[in-house]
């Protein structure tokens, strides 16, 4: 099997593939970029926060234009994965208002987006329908 | 607070939509001599400019301006917020006023937008010979569209449904109403890009762009200058009776930014901000919502315009939906919102918007707004927000000077 690395620092591969935030260590505020600080409190500790990979579809769009490379219709959404937001794509669904609900529960799903030169398979994540 | 109140003396807005001929400078100076003269003075009197210009990429724009419209070697700003450039502008000019370094400031947003398209998010990266990870996330490709979007069309009509889960009751079509009524407002308005009554249908029908947004509920991307001149309330006491007449009082000048609130890095919090600027304003000014006769409110999107209802506090917490479908928002209710015919119609000329709104309330204040006048109207806001973000309210009164 080919080599393969997460799309984004913050995705943990392997059997129980998940989330990881940067959680601050004083208030608990949680964040999936490289920090300097916390934007809640300024504290400069953090933890490994493992995310909830079951959630809820908060808020959604389908977008119907976007960079090229991208195939469109798509779905956006906002998932609260037990208290954590997380942005991604719904996938394994049809982008459509009929299939896709506010409300809806979600399940973290990854998938390869791609080969490099070197045979490594770069392997990304979105929410299918958890129902 | 001692500090002296402000006023707005002269203020002009070019037509919005699409200037062939004329460039960025051009466009700005015509707003800022009709400015000018609108307030019966010169650059000579101007103690400071503040300015601002997000895509022409050509330089300081304040000195510009100045290179065509007068060198005086008054301090110039030169002022980038996103959405609320404008507004930034105009209250860089207000606090020199304040502060008691200016009898007069001058405030310019400029914008050469027609034919733009949309204004999406990050672009893809080149496809590498090998996997490379680069920016915060560490991503090995760009993440709009792979991780959700950054395209604004999509976050705003995510920042409208996230209103509708959390409260319920606004969908596709509520949402394509806020269009329908804005674009119905737009026909009496000379100076908007667009000033075509669409209907429902038209408006539901259209090209879809980000679900529930379709092309006529997203701004409209137009040219389009708008200046005001600002002045202290001691140095217009010794103008004309007729200048003290039309100045219109800047009641509340509040800009903020986003507070951290949990989610607000993954999707953008529009409201927080909204809220906290508008309580401020209503503070400073001594004024409620309920004393509002008209609104101009940041419709970027129409899931924009619904939110706002709520975040200025023109209806109960979580009644903005109720709010529109009670008539208040149209031009004939209590609260008439975008009567100008909003971003959706009039046009979004980026750093013009946060002054070209302000011009719009002083319109009605001061009894000049023809057709589309708001009959007796005494007080207004006016908000702009630029994601990233920055929120300007202004709330503006006629003079009782
Ligand atoms: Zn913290």
């Amino acid at each position: 099997m080919a080599e393969q690395i997460p799309f984004v620092e913050y995705l943990v591969l392997g059997d129980d593939p998940h989330l990881v935030a940067h959680e601050c260590t004083a208030c608990g505020a949680r964040f999936f970029d490289r920090r300097n600080a916390c934007a809640s409190c300024s504290g400069t500790e953090f933890k490994q926060a493992k995310v909830a990979t079951q959630g809820v579809v908060r808020s959604f769009t389908i977008v119907a234009f976007a960079a090229p490379g991208i195939d469109v219709p798509y779905v956006s959404a906002i998932i609260d994965c037990d208290g954590t937001s997380v942005r991604a794509n719904v996938v394994n669904t049809p982008a459509d208002p009929e299939n896709v609900k506010l409300g809806m529960p979600v399940r973290l799903t990854t998938f390869p987006i791609g080969t490099d030169s070197e045979g490594v398979e770069a392997v990304n994540f979105g929410f299918e329908p958890a129902a | 607070m001692s500090a002296e109140n402000v006023y707005i003396l002269g203020i002009n807005m070019t037509k919005f939509g699409k200037h062939k001929e004329l460039d960025t400078l051009d466009l700005a100076c015509e707003a800022t001599f009709a400015a000018l003269e609108d307030g019966g003075v010169t650059m000579e009197d101007m103690g400071i400019i503040a300015a601002g210009n997000l895509m022409g990429g050509a330089g300081p724009i304040a000195q510009m301006i100045q290179k065509q419209a007068g060198q005086t070697g008054i301090p110039a700003y030169n002022v980038s917020n996103a959405c609320a450039t404008g507004a930034t502008a105009l209250r860089v000019a207000c606090m020199s006023v304040k502060a008691g370094e200016s009898d007069f400031g001058l405030a310019v947003g400029v914008e050469k937008l027609a034919g733009a398209g949309l204004l999406a998010g990050g672009s893809r990266a080149k496809d590498g010979e090998a996997w490379q990870r680069s920016g915060r996330y560490g991503a090995v490709a760009a993440v709009d569209g792979r991780i959700g979007t950054e395209t604004m069309p999509g976050v705003f009509a995510q920042i409208g449904m996230e209103y509708g889960h959390r409260y319920g009751g606004a969908n596709f079509e509520l949402f394509a109403q806020i269009s329908e009524k804005n674009h119905g407002h737009s026909t009496l308005n000379p100076l908007a890009a667009y000033t075509k009554k669409m209907t429902l249908e038209e408006i539901m029908g259209d090209l879809m762009i980000a679900y529930p947004n379709t092309r006529p509920m997203c701004s409209a991307n137009c040219d389009g200058a708008a200046a005001a001149v600002v002045v202290s309330e001691s140095k217009l006491k010794t103008l004309s009776l007729e200048q003290q007449r039309r100045a219109i009082k800047i009641s509340a000048s509040i800009l903020t930014s986003d507070p951290f609130e949990e989610a607000c890095q993954v999707l953008p919090d529009v409201n927080t901000l909204t809220r906290n600027a508008a309580k401020q304003a209503y503070e400073q000014a001594g004024v409620g919502p309920e004393d509002l006769d008209l609104v101009e409110l940041h419709d970027c999107f129409a899931t924009a315009e619904l939110v706002h209802y709520d975040n200025l506090m023109l209806c109960e917490e979580g009644g903005a939906v109720d709010f529109f479908k009670s008539g208040a928002p149209f031009r004939d209710g209590s609260t008439p919102v975008n009567v100008s015919g909003g971003l959706q119609s009039k046009g979004h000329p980026i750093a013009a918007t946060g002054i070209a709104n302000i011009w719009e309330i002083c319109h009605h204040l001061r009894g000049e707004a023809g057709p589309r006048q708001i009959e007796g109207a005494k007080v207004g806001l006016a908000h702009v927000i630029g994601l990233a973000s920055a929120c300007g309210v202004h709330i503006l009164e006629k003079s009782s000077l």
